[in-house]
């Protein structure tokens, strides 16, 4: 099949690295979209790299019931502590969700985008769900309203979709081959019938499809979610890319399984395996080379509140919003104030990128290799995180003329800041373990001790960039290392040596 | 004639509006079936519709207790490791 490619931006894969000051996650990936699409996403936490140290998200789990079932997803979804797509704590009533969601934007003035994503599928409870989106639009019309679907009701509910001013849409499709289909979904409900295997996954994997172009042809912005699953559809996945580019969807994200024995989804008990980060990295950069990718994606749960990778929801538990009152016209105009600033700075941001920049000829600087280097940060774009606070790390690709987002690993924390550090040792092990491919650490503080088993690791700890900008740092960072001749000789005899 | 709803259901909505004669209500822990109403589908379609979509094995039973979807029959997990992971909250691998 002949596609067409709209944008040869896309970053190469690792040893191109940019080219110019204006690729890379420089504004992310939607450098390269139409206008009028980059306008409606650039300030969008899930969309856009840069908007999410900036601007905050929240989903509501309104939608518990399901119309599939996923290999990867346990049904029993009651569970408090852990953190990834499917989980909440409670269900709630779209007249609770309406009064959670007021209550966090008026605390949260962040806060600019609710979505319905689960612990089911929105789609399969059409009257929760949309009676949730028909209130916000009424009560709240100052937050962007997103919803995210496996796919298979999605063809009948785009008119629905469209009246309520829902101009973004996920759709999570994993496959578009019913045989490889049948090894991810075990059976599909449709038309009054449960329908198993191949023949379950063809009407799902034609729903979707047919979803995705009406809704392009209809000018609502589709997302699509992958799900890597090693050995099962990770070499399929590039064809998935190429095919929903072409029927319009704009951003690919494609997403680790996640598969522990303890949650109880069909993978975990039977020990299909996850992606390693470096495997993931590469079957995005093959994506990307016809796709929009997202890399800051951090699979949240179906009732996170806060920034990506924070989670306030214990703030907003349904007890604690039953004593708050809100004074939403108030709260409204507070909120505009707080958006108007940060998107002030994010054009100052943007132009100060866009500004040529005096740089010296390729050809004047000794070849040097890219390095993936590692960031503890809270949030806002700095390093501005412990090491051993750390929950997760950043992970940018640096080379002499750029650097580029590669996403990020989480990880459990060091230190939990009591006496737990005597399980220290596993822990960073476990730390040492995600960090595969990483050549150097920046974080504001980092202890002694890891800070040697970091470097045992092959991993150069740095501790002198504290609360300064990402960007700048990794880029005093590697000029240094390059300066010095450290990063004249490729990784992999470095590493023989 | 009716079905039953144990223990195991999570109360996920999604029979309860399936049900042709509303026999369904939400309840907590678990959803409740009205043994006057159920027809168990009787004459409105081929299956019940409750057990049809229920994602949960052994959720819905029929008169003398007997599941509609037996433990594996819904996800493909073998019965020794379903039983290991329900004692131990964990599968250990080789």
């Amino acid at each position: 099949m002949e596609l067409p490619v709209i944008s040869n931006s896309a970053p190469e894969a690792s040893g191109g690295g940019c080219s110019s000051s204006g690729c890379g996650t420089a504004p992310d990936a939607l450098g390269h979209l139409p206008d009028h699409i980059r306008s409606k996403v650039q300030d969008h936490p899930c969309y856009s790299e840069e908007a999410h140290h900036y601007f905050a998200r929240m989903h509501v789990a309104v939608a518990p019931a399901c119309n599939i079932q996923c290999n990867y997803c346990n049904r029993k979804y009651d569970c408090s502590n852990e953190s990834r797509p499917g989980v909440v704590s409670e269900v709630m009533s779209p007249e609770q969700a309406v009064k959670k969601t007021l209550a966090v934007a008026a605390a949260i003035p962040q806060m600019t985008v609710l979505g319905i994503a689960g612990p089911g599928d929105p789609l399969a409870n059409p009257a929760r769900t949309f009676e949730t989106f028909r209130r916000l639009s009424e009560e709240a019309p100052d937050i962007k309203l997103c919803v995210s679907t496996n796919g298979l009701s999605l063809p009948q509910s785009v008119d629905e979709l469209a009246k309520h001013n829902i101009d973004h849409v996920t759709i999570t499709i994993n496959t578009v081959d019913p045989e490889i289909g049948a090894k991810i979904y075990p059976w599909i409900f449709w038309e009054n019938k449960r329908i198993f295997g191949v023949e379950g996954a063809k009407i799902l994997i034609e729903q979707q499809q047919k979803g995705l172009e009406m809704l392009t042809s209809r000018g609502i912005l589709v997302k699509v979610n992958s799900v890597m699953i090693p050995g099962v559809n990770d070499e399929h996945l590039k064809e998935v890319s190429k095919i929903v580019k072409a029927k319009g969807a704009f951003l690919h994200n494609v997403m680790p399984l996640i598969a522990e024995a303890e949650h109880g989804t069909y993978y975990g008990i039977m020990g299909q395996r996850e992606p390693t980060p470096l495997e993931l990295e590469a079957l995005q950069d093959s994506c990307s080379g016809d796709m929009s990718m997202m890399r800051h994606c951090r699979q949240c749960r179906a009732d996170a509140v806060g920034l990506l990778g924070e989670d306030r929801g214990e703030e907003f538990t349904l007890d604690k919003i039953d004593e708050m009152e809100v004074d939403y016209a108030t709260a409204m105009v507070e909120r505009a104030k707080v958006h108007q600033a940060i998107t002030s700075e994010l054009e100052m941001k943007r132009a100060l990128k866009a500004a040529p920049k005096f740089e010296a000829e390729a050809g004047d600087k000794p070849a040097t290799r890219p390095i993936r280097i590692a960031i503890a940060s809270k949030g806002g774009g700095v390093i501005n995180e412990h090491f051993g606070h750390a929950h997760e790390f950043l992970v940018y690709e640096v080379d002499s003329v750029g650097h580029r987002f590669l996403g990020h690993r989480k990880c459990t924390a060091y230190c939990m800041g009591d006496e737990s550090c005597g399980d220290g040792e596993t822990v960073l092990g476990q730390i040492i373990k995600s960090l595969e491919g990483v050549e150097v650490l920046l974080a504001s503080k980092i202890g002694f001790e890891p800070w040697a088993d970091l470097e045992k690791a092959g991993i150069q700890p740095n501790g002198e960039h504290a609360m300064e900008s990402i960007e700048e740092a990794i880029r005093a960072v590697y000029d240094e290392l390059a300066a010095a001749g450290k990063l004249d000789q490729p990784a992999a005899a470095k590493a023989a040596a | 004639m009716a079905l039953d709803i144990t223990e195991a259901c999570v109360g996920c909505y999604a029979c309860e509006p399936l049900c042709p004669n509303k026999a369904i209500s939400a309840g907590n822990p678990v959803f409740t079936i009205d043994p006057d109403k159920c027809t168990e589908c009787l004459g409105d379609y081929d299956k019940p519709q409750c057990a049809e979509i229920c994602p949960i094995e052994a959720a819905i039973v029929d008169e003398i207790g007997d599941p509609l979807n037996p433990l594996g029959s819904l996800t493909g997990i073998p019965l020794h490791l379903i039983e290991e992971y329900a004692t131990t909250g964990t599968v250990v691998r080789n």
